[in-house]
């Protein structure tokens, strides 16, 4: 048995935190863990030397093409299921994210295989358990024949990383790297003539705060902030906390925040360890995102809203007073560390 | 050039589930049925494409059980030109005693099913939409990212791989002009969008955000009633209940656990103090 785990990674060559939490998922699995890392240029070099310091990979796989330059799914999932094909793992992983969901059902059909998604929990080789209706329910499912391979994604917030094992695999710390082979070159000479999406561009901003979905602080505000102007006070203590902004369906529908900062059933999830809920009556479909956070708190001047019953601390406030009073508050803390 | 759009009938969103006793898989607090939101949305977008006279003829297809049908007149009243079933029931594996015989459950693998529930899996639904994309001559495949049941999110994916075409998921806006061989894709990416061109046959995957809807009136409803659904059997689109059966086994449906009740906070003094002292995450 052996597991290929797709990694993701940024333009820079950073591998994303999510493929980190994929890779600790990896040890619920037997045999060994090769990593592919597929894409062009310095960034997918720079990542295949980060992906070899991963804890628990024992080689890396590098496939550098143009055809890869961009996580486009149909040229990733031909090469890594030709790549599967010829190493015949037992098991194909990402993280459950965007790239992800994107390119791992693909990869699935390829090798004609019924692929599980967003897993939580691994039980054994062929047993999974997943969130249904949007987390309102777990599903333990298992495959019924074996596959030759299980194509599984997994949820990042359900396998926290390892900070020390991480940290040991760093550069610079001592730990050895695995070895980075390059794919064999007949996988990557068809990659040019798959029917494949031109990518066009990319509006993806950079706030300096770290990644909604593996934060350790998530501030999020709901439709109650009424403005996108008063979104700033919650960048502001979420900068305090060294945390990231999310928001409510409501809030990004009204047009106070971007689309990528929704967190719930169709947005992101988020499990981090301090959650604070602003002006947020939690609707299921929030709920959905959140509930797996630590410490939950919850900021709303409705003593009826249903996050109320998911928050271990809840303020009946006006959050256009308590907020501020917060900030204030964080700051002394801060200051007294 | 003909919009194929796929349509799942769920449990609908606004209806509480919760967990059986016998964690065979969850019961509907009230018995109501809907066309899954993003397949909605999916099909709002090809009524639109029809609309501008991009889209020659909108087919919806669904597969599953006979109910099925009744999101079926649905997709006619909102303005699909054609509708097209796909009859799949449980009993459909346990007659050919496929692999998998007497399996169910939308919910992410086999077992007894809710009444709502497809007994399909994405697997199983990519190769028909597969067959039917083939047998319609289908510029275009529009469909919901995932369904609001089993959350799996694989479908599209699925097909387009099937398929062997470019495939654009999580799309909030669709840019197609009539006779163009290329369609523009907004779709929304971890952190913001991305923009990709796609050479057409594609396949389309409906994020939230790609449109609204429209309402079905009455009257609209009223005639949809009248109009013909095409029964088209596996059978006859080349395919065997074996290769749709589903390969997943659902052992058990449980419920999330519980978080224990909180407190409820004089002030923020209170409220920091605690989170320094108990909960120790300032």
């Amino acid at each position: 048995a052996s597991t290929l785990l797709y990694v993701e990674h940024s333009e820079n060559g950073t591998v994303a935190p999510a493929t980190l939490s994929a890779a600790a998922a990896a040890k619920h699995l037997p045999g060994q863990l090769e990593a592919l890392v597929c894409g062009s240029g310095e960034a997918v070099k720079h990542a295949a030397d980060a992906a070899a310091r991963l804890p628990g990979v024992s080689k890396v796989w590098l496939a550098s093409d143009a055809a890869l330059e961009h996580p486009l799914a149909e040229t990733h999932a031909t090469l890594l299921s030709s790549l599967a094909a010829r190493q015949k793992p037992s098991h194909i992983m990402a993280a459950s994210t965007a790239q992800g969901r994107n390119v791992l059902p693909r990869v699935a059909a390829l090798l004609a295989t019924q692929p599980v998604t967003d897993v939580v929990r691994i039980v054994d080789d062929d047993t999974f358990v997943r969130p249904i209706y949007a987390g309102n329910a777990f599903a333990t499912v298992q495959f019924k024949t074996p596959p030759a391979v299980r194509v599984i994604t997994v949820r990042p917030t359900a396998f926290p990383v390892d900070q020390t094992a991480a940290a040991a695999g760093a550069p610079g710390t001592g730990g050895k790297p695995a070895p980075v082979e390059p794919v064999p070159s007949e996988l990557l000479a068809p990659l040019g003539s798959v029917p494949a999406a031109k990518w066009e561009s990319a509006d993806v901003r950079s706030t300096g705060r770290p990644e909604l979905g593996s934060a350790k602080v998530v501030v999020c505000g709901g439709r109650a902030l009424k403005s996108a102007e008063n979104f700033a006070m919650l960048e502001q203590l979420a900068d305090l906390l060294g945390g990231a902004v999310g928001a409510s369906r409501a809030a990004v529908d009204a047009g106070y925040v971007a689309n990528d900062l929704q967190v719930g059933q169709t947005g992101k999830v988020v499990a981090p360890d301090l959650y604070i809920g602003v002006g947020i009556s939690g609707a299921i479909q929030h709920l959905a995102g959140m509930k797996d956070s630590r410490t939950i708190v919850a900021i709303n001047n409705d003593s009826e809203a249903p996050i109320f019953s998911v928050a271990d601390y809840g303020l009946e406030a006006d959050l256009f007073k308590a907020v501020p009073e917060l900030i204030e508050a964080v700051k002394k803390v801060k200051q007294q560390q | 050039m003909k919009v194929l759009v796929a349509i799942k009938r769920v449990i609908d969103y606004a209806v509480p589930v919760r967990v059986r006793p016998d964690k065979a898989g969850v019961e509907a607090l009230l018995p109501k049925l809907s066309m899954n939101p993003f397949c909605e949305i999916a099909l709002e977008e090809a009524v639109r494409l029809k609309e501008r006279g991009v889209a020659a003829e909108v087919v919806a297809v669904s597969v599953g059980p006979q109910h099925f049908q009744d999101t079926l007149r649905t997709a006619l009243a909102m303005g699909a030109d054609r509708a097209v079933h796909v009859p799949v029931t449980a009993e459909t594996f346990a007659a050919a005693g496929a692999a998998g015989g007497g399996g169910g459950g939308g919910g992410g693998g086999g077992g007894p099913a809710a009444a709502s529930e497809s007994p399909l899996q994405p697997l199983g639904v990519a190769r028909v939409l597969a067959a039917l994309a083939g047998r319609e001559g289908a510029g275009l495949v529009l469909l919901g990212k995932q369904a609001i049941d089993d959350d799996c999110n694989q479908t599209g994916q699925m097909l387009a791989g099937l398929l062997g075409w470019p495939q654009a998921t999580f799309a909030s806006k669709l840019e197609l002009a009539k006779g163009a061989a290329r369609a523009v894709v907004t779709r929304e990416v971890d952190g913001g969008l991305e923009v990709l061109s796609l050479p057409l046959p594609a396949v389309i995957t409906a994020d939230l955000r790609l449109n609204t809807p429209r309402f079905v009136t009455l009257p609209a409803m009223m005639r949809a009633k009248k109009r013909p659904i095409e029964a088209a059997p596996l059978e006859s689109l080349g395919l065997a209940p074996a290769d749709v059966a589903p390969a997943l086994a659902l052992l058990a449906v449980e419920q999330p656990p519980a978080r224990a009740a909180g407190t409820r906070v004089g002030g923020v003094e209170e409220l920091v103090r605690r989170l320094r002292e108990e909960a120790r995450v300032l």
